[in-house]
């Protein structure tokens, strides 16, 4: 049974080949194989994280200008009811104005009335002291008619006079 | 008639003559390529064997030794038979290196023993006796005087350096490709073996030897499991210069398992020692008699020894399996006749191209199995815990 029993000349030689294979193969291509193996699955790897991250980022982004546009929003409303309120002054204080001026107007149209009034009274009573004095003129050449009548009529011009 | 009835139908069918042809040379080139192979493994080679022996002992001219045959079909050889025809052997010669103490170094190829049957510089190939096979010393009256140191390019380690040389250039051409295309997607030869390579990483090293330690041993791992697959599957192929029998050889089985047992015991920690020498079990199993570490130590030698058994047994059962079923065809050429030769033939054909794809699946389980077995004993030698 030869095939059983290891020759030594064999052992020899597979040692010395396999020795160096095994030197050859480890330097000059398991090396870069597993090296290059390595650098993929890393440049992978990180290929993917990238990627979450870019993702992740993304999502912050969105999240920041929901934020923003909210802000904004918010903003927005403030200087609207900022406005309104504004408005709101404005229109009340041009009410006040304009209610003062009215009365300012309203008062100086009565003022103005009653200066006229016045004056339309002072006038009538000129007007009415020189009917007096016409009618007082006028009497005096008919009353020396009639007595009675003349009673009458001074009567009745007093009762005229009166109404004043 | 008929031949209306066929034109017809091919236009039909639009099976053109070059069609049928095409699809026929489909059907029939696996097959044909299937029995080529088996015969040129066996059948073919076997019979220049047997003429070449025949010649070798010219008074049994008609004799058939079937167990002789098959034993020097898978054993090693001093030269490399390809062929015969007849009388002509048709084989290549390799060198024969001998130190003896009386004639020093010599130096000769292996044609000058004439396939065995002529002496040489007084050296001589013994075909039996005790040392059937090896070369022998021999004086002017061609008696034996001593065995040579024999260093000799055996066919076995001729068939090293071809698939040592076949294991480099696809590697050594993966490593190129893998450095020119760094970071991209493999390619070509990479390609195919990129996933066995990373197989052997996450599915042996890893897990036997941890994340930690296994990128160390990834260089003997991966070189011993390429090595085995591919002279196991070389060792299928039987055209010259594949088909020797390399895994199937103990002495190759052998350093293989020495590198693992070594490069164990070079890397075994404080841990995988103390285990051995004094493991944790009641001190009577220690003292006076070392029961346990006897224990212990054998198991250490036991595992390459193991290993070694293990390849050598399964790729040498191959070989010679199929040699056996060839040299079926003889026997019963040789008791029953020509037709019953013949009729043996198509069945050990069939079981042969059987063995040989069964013969595939265990290359690749036996490279599998000795690499995750050194991957589990480097594990063992480096673990921290139990």
């Amino acid at each position: 049974m030869g095939f059983v029993t290891p020759d030594y000349g064999t052992i020899f030689w597979m040692l010395i080949i396999f020795g160096i294979v095994l030197w050859i193969m480890k330097k000059f291509a398991w090396a870069p194989i597993l090296k290059a193996l390595k650098d993929r699955e890393k440049s992978i790897s990180e290929a993917l994280n990238s990627a979450d991250k870019a993702r992740k980022e993304v999502a912050g982004l969105k999240a920041s200008n929901d934020q923003i546009i909210a802000e904004a929003r918010r903003e927005k409303e403030i200087i609207l009811k900022e406005a309104r309120e504004i408005k709101d002054k404005i229109i009340a204080e041009a009410k006040i104005q304009a209610n003062a001026e009215t009365q300012k107007g309203i008062e100086n149209a009565r003022q103005q009335i009653l200066a006229e009034k016045t004056a339309a009274i002072n006038d009538i009573k000129e007007q009415v002291a020189e009917l007096s004095v016409m009618i007082a003129e006028k009497v005096i050449r008919k009353q020396l008619d009639n007595p009675k009548e003349q009673e009458i009529l001074v009567k009745d011009l007093l009762n005229d006079l009166k109404l004043k | 008639m008929l031949k209306i009835i066929f034109n017809r139908l091919k236009k039909l069918n639009l099976l053109t003559a070059e069609h049928i042809e095409k699809k026929m040379m489909q059907i029939l080139r696996p097959i044909f390529f299937l029995i080529l192979v088996v015969f040129a493994g066996t059948g073919f080679v076997s019979a220049a064997d047997m003429t070449e022996k025949d010649a070798a002992n010219s008074h049994s001219e008609e004799s058939f030794e079937a167990g002789k045959y098959v034993i020097e079909h898978v054993s090693d050889a001093f030269e490399w038979h390809i062929a015969t025809f007849g009388e002509t052997h048709i084989s290549i010669p390799l060198p024969i290196i001998l130190y003896s103490s009386n004639k020093g170094w010599n130096f000769f190829m292996s044609s000058k023993f004439h396939h065995g049957h002529e002496a040489y510089n007084g050296f001589r190939i013994e075909h039996e006796g005790e040392n059937e096979g090896k070369i022998v010393e021999i004086n002017e009256n061609a008696e034996v005087v001593g065995l040579p140191i024999d260093l000799s390019i055996t066919k076995t380690v001729a068939g090293i350096f071809v698939s040592v040389i076949v294991l480099l250039l696809i590697f050594l051409n993966i490593a190129k490709s893998a450095q020119k295309r760094a970071n991209k997607a493999p390619a070509g030869l990479q390609n195919l073996f990129e996933p066995i390579i990373l197989f052997i990483r996450d599915e042996v090293a890893k897990p036997a030897i941890g994340e930690k330690k296994f990128e160390k041993f990834m260089p003997f791992l991966l070189t011993a499991f390429f090595f085995i697959l591919i002279n196991n599957l070389l060792g299928l192929v039987p055209i010259f210069p594949f088909g020797t029998n390399v895994t199937g050889n103990i002495a190759v089985t052998m350093v293989l398992a020495l590198f693992t047992f070594f490069i164990t015991s070079i890397n075994g920690n404080k841990h995988y020692w103390k285990e051995i020498y004094n493991p944790d079990v009641p001190w009577w199993l220690k003292y006076p008699v070392p029961l346990m570490p006897i224990v212990e130590l054998s198991g250490v030698i036991t595992k390459p020894f193991v290993l070694m058994v293990r390849l050598f047994a399964n790729m040498m059962a191959g070989h010679m399996i199929v040699t056996v079923f060839v040299s079926l065809i003889f026997i019963f050429n040789k008791l029953m006749g020509v037709e019953a030769g013949l009729g043996v033939s198509v069945v050990s054909v069939a079981f042969s191209v059987f063995i040989v794809l069964l013969d595939i699946l265990v290359s690749f389980i036996q490279a599998y199995v000795f690499t995750l077995l050194s991957a589990l004993y480097f594990g063992m030698a480096t673990s921290e815990h139990h």
